[in-house]
């Protein structure tokens, strides 16, 4: 495998053919937020918190660098005005939906963020799919998934599936930036109980 | 629709899990809705979790998991249609079915959705009835075209 140099905020990295940005930036301990990102997963480029501007042959674009590979003599900038007004605007957004969000809430003093600044629409869930990718990548279960598309957009345990084999895992629970996991399997496992079909 | 009837639409697709949506449409055009148990043997047959086909079946509006009516009628509200009136047709329409878009009444005869265009704006205001279009049409004629189906 070839290596490849690029900057990353100014310094000189190194790195090997076919790592992401993100992976050649921690590597030398620059810090880029991430929260659709799991090291047990493939990546998913879902939130776009990880954005930084990637500049090459005088072109600079902006991309999720948990999903561009790195290329000879890019440079990247983790922060810049660009940068750090995306980021804002992301995570407003996804305050929208989980207000209470403790990561959200850090990440949002961080980068200046107004928890109100748009209308509360608490879903609770932001749809960075950790707990769906994990019960299919890694569990290998299947038991949740997403429904529907757009604003209607939510997760869905398929009740067959978790009143057999989510009891005893519940690995997803830690993973989920919001309650919104734990709630959706609550109703779930609520539902299970109700109906005698369901009781294994 | 029975299981025996899943695995022919299967088999017609080479059991191939890239057939999925093929499958599921003919499944949907064949019962009109797709139930559980019929996902749950397109899963099995096809080795796809079941959360990847519900993810799927909840996205494209082509697919029902809930069962529709015989009938499928779509009133276009596009905006050609819209200034042709096509609020009286609908009213007319939700009033003579009972059921508003979205919905399916209870003899399972009639489901009712608006569109937003159908493509063919010169014939406005139109109503679509499985498949066959009814251009012009004035909220009484709604009502004569209604009764044909059974
Ligand atoms: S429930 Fe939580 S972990 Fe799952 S997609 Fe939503 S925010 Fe992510
Ligand atoms: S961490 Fe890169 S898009 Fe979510
Ligand atoms: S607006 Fe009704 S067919 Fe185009």
């Amino acid at each position: 495998m070839s290596k490849i140099m690029l900057t990353i905020d100014g310094r000189e990295v190194q790195a090997q053919e076919g790592m992401t940005i993100l992976e050649a930036a921690q590597s030398v301990g620059i810090d880029i937020p991430t929260l659709c990102r799991h090291e047990k997963l493939e990546p998913y480029g879902a939130c776009r918190i990880c954005t930084v501007e990637a500049e090459n042959k005088g072109w600079t674009k902006l991309v999720a660098s948990c999903l561009y590979p790195v290329e000879q003599n890019l440079v990247v900038r983790t922060r810049s005005e660009k940068v750090d007004r995306i980021r804002k605007m992301i995570l407003q957004l996804l305050l929208s939906h989980a207000p209470d969000a403790r990561e959200l809430q850090d990440l949002a003093k961080e980068y200046g963020a107004d928890k109100d600044r748009f209308e509360k629409e608490a879903s609770f869930c932001i749809h960075c799919g950790l707990c769906v990718r994990y019960c299919a990548e890694v569990k290998k279960k299947n038991a949740v998934g997403f429904v529907n598309r757009g604003a209607r957009r939510e997760i869905s345990f398929i009740p067959e599936i978790a009143s057999k084999e989510c009891w005893n895992c519940k690995e997803c629970f830690p993973l989920c930036p919001t309650e919104a996991l734990q709630a959706a399997y609550i109703l779930t496992e609520a539902l299970i109980s109700s109906s005698p079909s369901f009781t294994t | 629709m029975d299981n025996a009837r899943i695995d022919q639409i299967i088999d017609k697709h080479q059991g191939e899990a890239s057939s999925l949506i093929q499958v599921l449409l003919d499944i949907q055009s064949e019962n009109r809705w797709l139930p559980k148990e019929a996902l749950s043997r397109v899963s099995e047959r096809l080795q796809v979790p079941l959360t990847r086909i519900r993810q799927i079946a909840t996205f494209y509006k082509a697919f029902s998991l809930v069962p529709k009516g015989r009938h499928a009628i779509h009133i276009c509200m596009g905006t050609a249609c819209h200034v042709r009136g096509a609020q009286r047709v609908l009213d007319k329409v939700q009033d003579l079915t009972g059921i508003k878009p979205g919905e399916t009444d209870l003899d399972l005869k009639f489901s009712l959705e608006t569109v937003n265009c159908l493509g063919c704006c010169a014939l406005g205001p139109v109503m679509e009835i499985d498949g066959k279009t009814h251009g012009k049409i004035s909220p009484a004629e709604t009502a004569d075209a209604l009764k044909k189906y059974e």
